[in-house]
């Protein structure tokens, strides 16, 4: 009874577990040329998939820990992710049923709309903050990598939410 | 009966769980905000709360990067492999040229030697330094940082000067047990007092989060060729005198800018340099001290 409760609730940990992972595997040095300035936002796309699928296991709470905890690592003003991640949260589950009922282009289309919105709040954010204007180019060509390996991790949330949340 | 009184219940929470959500939502979008004006303040208590984190994850980062490093090795052994005779021959010459400033080396040094004995002079202070592997990059085009896998515990201090053998990377900024931030040169945060090696303007180094910072308050009368080096200046008192930072690389209106000799997105180790300098961060000491009075 207690283990197959306590099964339940790592099976239910897992949208957020693997929202943190991709955060530390964003921020790894890959020893490529000039690809930690580009390097996607690999928990955006967790933090939106997970939106749609399964709201109830991503609470705003654990949005708003998951934003910050981006924000620790990559070293980004304290808040500014926290702060895109739960508008990405409010904004997409309000769409919920448009995208359920819907092709994954769709999806992907919208995903498009929801980073570039991201990327340009945290990058209005940062330069506000460092009184600055950070050269945009650099955002933009990560939010173009964002969008084009959005659908292979899509890919592996599906594969997770089928192995691990296909009962609940 | 029970039934009725369970719906009932239902009704009325389901309002108030609605309410809720709702206060939730907007506490949060208020602490993150909030947590954005008093991060940008640098209050003390957030820095360290910000450092302990990072000291929490510091020996998965460390994990992780490790295959990464292995793989990228992996990839240039192959790719050695593939250009051995090529390079072979290269170095082959590199190494005559290089033989001819050892003696070069050798030379001014004995006549170095020689002079200091004339003036008296007393040498600074013998360096330290402490290397460190690079277990995160800066993971976005917002910041120019890294982590290393050293702290406190292995004697890097803030303020410290992060370098390769190739030249200048850029300073540590927050330290925990055993992890530490360093700031790059490239970032938007960086400022370097420089100096042109053979005309010998100075200017400040200004970074923009681009690969190539910019030689910024350079002298009207100042004419920068594409290719001179640039080395620190010392002024200022936080970085040293003749450190070797870049190269220009293109001069356009009003826009120098230059090529730093390190490869920042290559890095596998640095070594965080010991100066005895005391020109570093007036803030955060300032408010160190405030802490230790009550």
């Amino acid at each position: 009874m207690l283990w197959s409760r306590l099964e339940l609730v790592a099976r239910s940990l897992t949208p957020m577990a693997i929202t943190l992972l991709l955060a530390v595997i964003s921020v790894l040095p890959m020893q490529i040329p000039s690809f930690g300035a580009v390097s996607p936002v690999l928990s955006l796309m967790a933090v939106y998939y997970w939106s749609i699928f399964r709201p109830d296991l991503m609470p705003s709470v654990a949005v708003f820990g998951a934003g910050l905890f981006q924000d620790i690592l990559s070293g980004t003003p304290l808040g500014a992710f926290a702060l895109v991640f739960l508008l990405v949260r409010v904004t997409v589950v309000s769409r919920r049923r448009f995208f359920i009922g819907n092709s994954f282009v769709v999806m992907w289309w919208e995903f498009m709309l929801v980073a570039v919105g991201s990327q340009a709040l945290v990058w209005g954010v940062t330069s506000l903050l460092s009184m600055t204007l950070i050269s945009p180019s650099g955002v933009a060509f990560q939010v173009f990598l964002t969008l084009s390996l959005f659908p292979c991790f899509v890919w592996l949330f599906f594969r997770a939410q089928q192995a691990f949340l296909r009962q609940s | 009966m029970f039934k009725s009184r369970a719906n009932s219940v239902l009704r009325l929470t389901a309002p108030f769980k609605v309410l809720v959500q709702r206060f939730t939502f907007l506490a949060l979008v208020g602490t993150a905000l909030g947590l954005m004006v008093v991060g940008r303040a640098e209050v003390r208590f957030v820095e360290q709360a910000r450092i302990a984190a990072v000291d929490a994850v510091a020996p998965i980062l460390d994990a992780l990067s490790r295959p990464a490093a292995t793989i990228s090795q992996t990839v240039d052994r192959v790719q050695g492999l593939i250009a051995l005779d090529r390079e072979n021959t290269l170095l082959k010459q590199q190494n005559n040229r290089l033989k001819r400033w050892r003696n070069v080396a050798l030379q001014l040094e004995t006549e170095n030697r020689e002079l200091q004995k004339l003036l008296n002079f007393v040498p600074s202070s013998a360096l330290s330094f402490i290397s460190a592997r690079v277990i995160s990059d800066s993971g976005g085009a917002f910041v120019r940082s890294m982590l290393i896998n050293s702290g406190s515990r292995d004697g890097i201090r803030e303020g410290q000067i992060a370098v390769t053998g190739d030249g200048l990377v850029g300073r540590v900024g927050g330290v925990g047990q055993r992890s530490s931030r360093i700031l790059l040169i490239t970032d938007i945060n960086s400022r370097i007092p420089v100096v042109t090696e053979t005309s010998q303007f100075r200017a400040i180094l200004a970074g923009d989060n681009s690969d190539r910072p910019q030689l910024a308050h350079l002298s009207s009368v100042a004419r920068v060729l594409v290719g001179e080096r640039i080395v620190t200046s010392g002024r200022g008192g936080a970085f040293p005198p003749g450190l070797p930072v870049g190269q220009v690389i293109s001069v356009a209106e009003g826009d120098i800018r230059i090529q730093p000799f390190v490869d920042m997105s290559r890095m596998e180790y640095v070594r965080a340099v010991e100066f005895g300098l005391d020109g570093f961060l007036p803030m955060a000491r300032g408010s160190g001290g405030e802490e230790v009075k009550p």
